[in-house]
């Protein structure tokens, strides 16, 4: 369960490009929540999920994933409850080190590096097996340099990496904005296969609407760094790109600035 | 026939000082192509392991071996200083490299008992002992021995290191910091342990050198870094790129020995001994300049004819590998296969 008790984060504060990117959010995660995030340019989506993850830190204001105060925890000691997807294909693996290597380290995620050898045998079996689920053919390569992948391999590559050792939260930050529509398609998909399958806790940015009505139980649509609205349940299975058009002009007496937004 | 004769003397103590001098273009392999670091401080610790290897013999009269010993673990700790300043004091790499290799010139001197040479006439060097255990071999060939068994089990220990969870995590760290730091990996850490490692390696490659040399001076550090680096180039452009990791660690040893046989030829041909680091400057310059070259080659040749080029004088094979210097071949086999 993730807490987020009211974040204030201002980049350049007092300087004349100061940029409210969060400003008094809250926000509660029930265990199995899915909850997809969508707004414009520069609402603060990545930057919510930044502070969720420990990239930036907040101004004010605290983050508890499961009762534990994380707020001051760095990057890399979160991360043992972490699981992320970037936006970037190129940001979730190491391009230089074998397939089998990057899910290694993802496997050890949380736990200290030590001397032991970085992979064992019976790993590779379970990585194979982990890799043909995803019918991409990437079992057989184990040993391939994941630089030699396509974006919508690695993607694929890192939600396994990120689902490998089972997170506490998901952050997915627009994982499929830089796949082509199929191969959106085809990650998405699995994406939401994992989610379900193993009942992982998850955040998606999107800036798909109908990708975000149509996954998850729980959207959330966010807007000058605040949460505009929340909706689940019922309400959430029938709601409709319109709706979602209609209540975004009601609370903020104006048109969507759709320039990134995909409405279909 | 006399010059013939000497020039082949000449190239025999080159190949040997190569060896020796390889230690070190290990360490600057993990710091340049493994974590991305330019690290300069090299320039300082190669002397600060010539001083302490020689200080540990001349004045404390400690056994050579553990006197080494003890150059690795100063390396290490001028590693660790550079490490420090770039990762906790947050002060860019190749200024946290300069800012240490500035202060190690002055203790260098202080270890040196305030002098900016030490000699090691008559004391009881690696050499000294190991053309006592091996009776009535000449220096060269001692020398050949102490670097081949250094240089053999420094490459079987990288390989082992760079496949542990700790190395592997090192790798990742030098090829995205961000999907480290993800991945839990404290790449704050990693960052010092490389450096110490490679500090370490030169600081042991400086202190054998001032056994088997006799001396340890002050003068031998400035331009270490760019032996090194001139030497990895080399190394990697006569072995190619595209190999396991085994091979490309003991290219690193293949490039130092070409550029020492080149710095010897250099002298036989009248040169002086000072002129090398000219030679190892415009080496490395050149060699970081032939990505860009290649661009401009290529989009000249496609502007002149509008066609793509084809790169007739060099062969493909040799041109990517001669130009791909940022290691960022995705084509390389893999570290450990
Ligand atoms: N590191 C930073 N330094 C300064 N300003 C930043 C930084 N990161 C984000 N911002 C600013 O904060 C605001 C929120 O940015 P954020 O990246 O969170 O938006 P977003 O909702 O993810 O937008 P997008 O859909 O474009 O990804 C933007 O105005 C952005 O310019
Ligand atoms: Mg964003």
């Amino acid at each position: 369960m993730l807490i987020l008790s009211n974040i204030d984060r201002t980049f350049n504060k007092a300087t004349v490009n100061e940029k409210k990117a969060l400003v008094d959010i809250s926000l509660r995660l029930d265990p199995g929540d899915f909850v997809t995030v969508i707004g414009g340019n520069g609402a603060g989506k990545s930057t919510l999920l930044n502070l969720i993850a420990g990239v930036h830190r907040c101004d004010r204001g605290s983050v508890a994933l499961d009762g534990e105060d994380i707020t001051h925890l760095p990057e890399y000691r979160r991360a043992k409850y972490l699981g992320r997807v970037f936006q970037d294909p190129m940001r979730g693996t190491a391009g230089d080190m074998n397939i089998d290597e990057n899910l290694a380290m993802a496997k050890r995620r949380g736990s200290v590096r030590t001397l032991r050898w970085g992979i064992s045998r019976a790993e590779r079996e379970e990585y194979r097996e982990k890799l043909g689920t995803l019918g991409l053919g990437l079992e057989d390569r184990l040993g391939t340099k994941v630089g030699l992948l396509s974006g919508g391999q690695r993607q694929a590559l890192t939600l396994i990496m990120a689902t490998l050792k089972k997170p506490k939260l998901l952050l997915l930050d627009e994982h499929t904005a830089a796949l082509d529509p199929k191969t959106a398609e085809i990650v998405l998909r699995q994406t939401n296969e994992i989610v379900s399958g193993k009942g992982l806790t998850t955040l998606m940015v999107t800036h798909n609407m109908s990708h975000a009505i149509k996954y998850g139980n729980r959207i959330i649509m966010m807007n000058g760094g605040k949460i505009l609205f929340d909706i689940s349940g019922g309400e959430k299975k029938n709601l409709k790109v319109e709706d979602l058009l209609e209540r975004f002009k009601v609370s903020q007496g104006q048109e969507l600035d759709n320039d990134r937004m995909l409405l279909a | 026939m006399g010059d013939f004769f000497n020039l082949i003397r000449a190239w025999h103590g080159a190949v040997a000082e190569g060896i020796i001098w390889s230690v070190m273009t290990l360490g600057v392999y993990i710091t340049f192509r493994i974590l991305d670091f330019p690290d300069l401080s090299v320039d300082g610790s190669f002397v600060t392991g010539g001083a302490v290897a020689a200080m540990f013999v001349a004045y404390l009269n400690v056994n050579p071996f553990l006197a080494l010993l003890a150059s690795l673990a100063a390396g290490m700790l001028c590693g660790l200083i550079t490490g420090f300043i770039n990762t906790k004091m947050k002060i860019p790499g190749i200024l946290s490299g300069i800012i240490t290799m500035t202060a190690l010139y002055s203790i260098n001197f202080r270890i040196m008992n305030n002098s900016s040479t030490v000699a090691l006439i008559g004391t009881n060097t690696v050499d000294v002992v190991v053309r006592d255990f091996f009776r009535g071999i000449s220096a060269v060939n001692a020398q050949l021995i102490i670097g081949g068994v250094l240089a053999l089990a420094l490459i079987a220990f990288l390989y082992w290191f760079f496949g542990t969870e700790l190395g592997s995590s090192i790798r990742a760290t030098g090829n995205n910091p961000h999907m480290a730091r993800s991945l839990g990996i404290n790449t704050d850490s990693t960052v010092m342990v490389a450096l110490m490692l490679s500090n370490g390696l030169v600081a042991l490659s400086g202190g054998v050198f001032a056994h088997v040399q006799g001396s340890s001076s002050l003068s031998s550090g400035p331009g270490t870094i760019a032996i090194g680096l001139a030497s990895v180039i080399i190394g990697e452009v006569v072995l190619g790129k595209k190999l396991g990791f085994i091979l490309r660690l003991s290219a690193m040893v293949v490039g130092t020995v070409i550029y020492r046989l080149i710095f010897a030829t250099v002298l036989f041909a009248g040169l002086k001994a000072t002129d090398m680091k000219l030679i190892s400057a415009l080496v490395v310059c050149f060699a970081l300049y032939l990505p860009t070259a290649r661009k401009r080659f290529v989009s000249w040749q496609t502007r002149k004819r509008g066609r793509v080029p084809q790169l007739g004088l060099v062969p493909d094979a040799v041109m990517e590998d001669i130009i791909d210097g940022s290691d960022k071949d995705p084509d390389e086999p893999n570290l450990h296969d």
